[in-house]
C-alpha cells in the first residue's frame, strides 16, 4: 500500500509543520542544542533582523500563503511554538 | 551636590538625576520604565559591586548585552567605579569574545544569562556579574545589587582618563578597540546636541546595539539632555516599531539606510510627533529623501557622516538638504575638516582629496595598536597637535560642502555596520575544505552592501553554500554573515597569484 506523502493545507498538523520548520532552521541557521520549542529565537540569537525576514519568506514559500506586515511581530513569530501556531492559524485552516 | 560641569561621563547622570529624579529616562520594549532616579541608584550600587569585585580606575569592564536596563545601569555604573567601558554586540560568538575580553584586559564582564552559551567557554576564571538566571559560577547581577550600599569609593578620574573603548572592524580582520576619554565624550554629546538642535523633553528612539557608537550616543544625549530614550533590542520586527514610534510619542528617530527602507517598505500613515530624522554610517539614497520626508513630516531630516576615530565627523543642515542633496555637509560645531592629497599637500575645490580631521572628539589611539594608531593620527600644526586622516576621498565644493566619493580601504559597510573582508575571510578558511576565498560587498537597496563570499573548494568537497553560511554564522556577528556564497571552481588571480576581487565582480557582471 502507497503512502500518500503530498501534504496539502487542510491536510497540515502541528508536528509536521514542526519537523519541517525544525528542518528550515537546521539547514539555514547556525544551532548547537537542541531549541526549546518556546525559546526566544531572537533571544538565543538563532535569528536576527534579515533572520526574521528569512523566516517569513520560508512560510511564505512552503505554505503558500501570504504573511502581512502586520503580523511580523515577536508574538507569531519568535518561538518555534509561536510560528507553527501562526502557520497553523493562516494556513492550516 | 550635583556637579554644574561635565567632566566626567557620569556627570550627566548625576546632573540630571538630581535635577528630576521621577523623570523617565529610559523604556526597555516598550514596558520596563525606569527613571532617573532609579538609574542613578543602580549605577551607584554596579559601581559598588565592580569596585568590590577589584575594579580600580582606569580598569577595563566588559557589558556584554543586548540593548537592556543592565546595559543601561552598568555603563554609567563602569563611569562611577572611575573604570572604562567596553560594550560588546550581543550577536558576537565565542571566539571574538575572547578576543575582545583579552585585547582589553577586562577586570570584569557584566552579562546576561541568555548569552550564557556564548561566554561560559571562553570567560576562565573572569568574574562575571549576570543579570537573569545567573549559571553556576557566576554572581546573579540583580541579588548583587540589592546587597550592596549606592556607595562606590571615591575614584579620583578627570577628564582626560579613559571612558570607553569602542570596537570597530579593520582592514586587517583584527577588530580595533577605539580609546576615548571623557573629555572626548563629554565633547561630542554636546556637538551632537548643538547641531541637532535637541532639547530635554524629547524622546529618542534607539534600535541600533549601545555596542555601536551610534547606539550608545542616543543614550548619552538623553541623559544629558534629561531626556527620554526609548530603547529597543533591534528592527527584526518592524511592525514593533511602527507601533512604539506612535505609542511613545518619538521624537527623535536616529537610522541606518536599511531601517529607513524598511520602514518605507511598510504602513506610510505619517509619524507627526517625530522632529528629527538622522542618517549616518551609510548614504542616504537622494531617492529616500522625499519619501522619508513624506513618512515624517514634522521632521528635520540630517544626513551625516562619521567613523568610530571620532565618532562624528560631517553634517548637513536640514535647510541645505533641498539645495544640496548629494552632500553630507560640514564639520560638526567645535571640529574643523579638511582635504589633503595621498602626500599631504592642500587640495583646491572641486577635486578629490581624502578626509582629515581635527578637533576634541579625535581618539587617543587604538588600544595595543600603535603602528595601526600611526597610520590613522598624524602629528598636527604645534607639539601635541593631531589630525585624525579619516581614509575616505571627499570633494569640497566652492561654498565649503563636502562630498563623499568613495573609501581608500575595502571595508564593506552592510546595514551600516562595517564588515572587514578579511574577517569574514579568515571565517571561511576555518572550514578544511574551503581551499580560497574572497569576500566582497554588492550594491543591494535595504543593506546598503550585501556581503558575497566567492570560494573555492579541494576536490570532491561535499560542502554546499548553505554548509558555508551556517559554519559563518557559528562563529561571525550576524550582519558579517555572507547574504551570498558561490563556489567557483577557482577564484580569478592577478600575476602575483593574489586572488583578484575585481575580477570576480566582472565576471559576474
Amino acid at each position: 500500500m502507497s503512502i500518500i506523502e503530498t501534504v496539502t493545507p487542510n491536510q497540515l498538523t502541528a508536528a509536521d509543520v514542526e519537523a519541517q520548520l525544525r528542518g528550515f532552521i537546521v539547514d539555514n541557521f547556525f544551532v548547537e542544542d537542541e531549541l526549546d520549542a518556546r525559546e526566544s529565537l531572537t533571544d538565543a540569537g538563532v535569528i536576527d533582523s534579515t533572520g526574521v525576514l528569512e523566516v517569513v519568506s520560508w512560510i511564505e514559500d512552503t505554505f503558500s500563503v501570504v504573511v502581512p506586515d502586520a503580523d511580523i511581530l515577536p508574538d507569531n513569530l519568535d518561538s518555534i511554538a509561536r510560528i507553527v501556531g501562526y502557520v497553523m492559524g493562516i494556513a492550516g485552516a | 551636590m550635583a556637579p554644574h560641569h561635565h567632566r566626567t561621563m557620569s556627570d550627566s547622570l548625576v546632573v540630571s538625576a538630581e535635577a528630576h529624579p521621577d523623570k523617565e529616562v529610559v523604556v526597555v520594549g516598550g514596558t520596563e520604565r525606569y527613571t532617573y532616579g532609579r538609574l542613578h541608584d543602580t549605577a551607584l550600587r554596579t559601581a559598588r559591586l565592580l569596585q568590590d569585585h577589584g575594579v580600580q580606575r582606569g580598569d577595563r569592564v566588559v557589558v556584554f548585552a543586548d540593548n537592556s536596563w543592565a546595559c543601561v545601569a552598568s555603563i554609567f555604573g563602569t563611569w562611577l567605579a572611575g573604570a572604562v567601558v567596553v560594550v560588546v554586540n550581543a550577536q558576537t560568538k565565542a571566539d571574538k569574545l575572547a578576543y575582545l575580553l583579552a585585547d582589553s584586559d577586562a577586570k570584569v564582564m557584566v552579562t546576561e544569562a541568555k548569552l550564557a552559551r556564548v561566554f561560559r567557554p571562553v570567560v576562565g576564571t573572569l568574574p562575571i556579574l549576570c543579570a537573569g538566571k545567573a549559571p553556576e559560577g557566576t554572581v546573579e547581577l540583580g541579588e548583587a545589587l540589592a546587597a550592596v550600599e549606592p556607595k562606590p569609593a571615591p575614584h579620583g578620574c578627570v577628564a582626560t582618563d579613559l571612558a570607553a573603548f569602542i570596537y570597530t572592524s579593520g582592514s586587517t580582520g583584527e577588530p580595533k578597540g577605539v580609546v576615548m576619554t571623557h573629555q572626548n565624550m563629554t565633547f561630542t554629546v554636546a556637538s551632537l546636541i548643538e547641531y541637532l538642535r535637541l532639547g530635554p523633553d524629547e524622546r529618542i528612539i534607539n534600535l541600533l546595539p549601545l555596542a555601536f557608537d551610534y547606539g550608545l550616543y542616543q543614550l548619552l544625549m538623553t541623559v544629558r539632555l534629561g531626556a527620554t530614550l526609548v530603547l529597543e533590542a533591534g528592527f527584526g520586527f518592524p511592525e514593533v516599531i511602527r507601533r512604539r514610534l506612535r505609542d511613545e510619542q518619538v521624537t527623535v528617530v536616529p537610522g541606518v539606510p536599511t531601517v529607513f527602507a524598511t520602514l518605507l517598505a511598510g504602513d506610510q500613515t505619517p509619524y507627526l510627533s517625530v522632529r528629527r530624522v538622522t542618517n549616518t554610517a551609510a548614504a542616504l539614497s537622494p531617492e529616500l529623501i522625499p519619501r522619508l520626508a513624506a513618512l515624517f513630516p514634522e521632521a528635520l531630516i540630517y544626513k551625516m557622516y562619521g567613523l568610530t576615530e571620532c565618532k562624528r565627523v560631517l553634517y548637513l543642515e536640514p535647510e541645505q538638504l533641498a539645495v544640496r542633496p548629494a552632500s553630507v555637509g560640514k564639520a560638526i560645531p567645535g571640529t574643523e575638516v579638511f582635504l589633503l592629497s595621498p602626500d599631504g599637500a592642500p587640495v583646491p575645490a572641486g577635486e578629490a582629496g581624502i578626509l582629515h580631521v581635527r578637533g576634541p572628539h579625535v581618539m587617543v589611539g587604538y588600544w595595543n595598536k600603535p603602528e595601526q594608531t600611526a597610520q590613522m593620527i598624524k602629528p598636527g600644526r604645534f607639539p601635541g597637535d593631531r589630525i585624525l586622516c579619516a581614509q575616505d576621498w571627499f570633494k569640497m565644493d566652492e561654498e565649503g560642502y563636502l562630498y563623499f566619493l568613495g573609501r581608500s580601504d575595502d571595508i564593506i559597510k552592510s546595514r551600516g555596520e562595517k564588515v572587514s573582508p578579511v574577517e569574514v575571510e579568515n571565517a571561511l578558511y576555518g572550514l578544511t575544505d574551503v581551499r580560497e576565498a574572497a569576500v566582497i560587498g554588492v550594491e543591494d537597496p535595504v543593506l546598503g552592501q550585501a556581503i558575497r563570499a566567492y570560494v573555492a573548494l579541494e576536490a570532491g568537497s561535499a560542502l554546499t553554500a548553505a554548509d558555508i553560511r551556517r559554519h559563518c554564522q557559528g562563529c561571525l556577528e550576524n550582519y558579517m554573515v555572507p547574504a551570498e556564497v558561490v563556489i567557483l571552481e577557482e577564484l580569478p588571480k592577478t600575476d602575483t597569484g593574489k586572488i583578484r576581487k575585481k575580477g570576480l565582480l566582472e565576471e559576474q557582471a
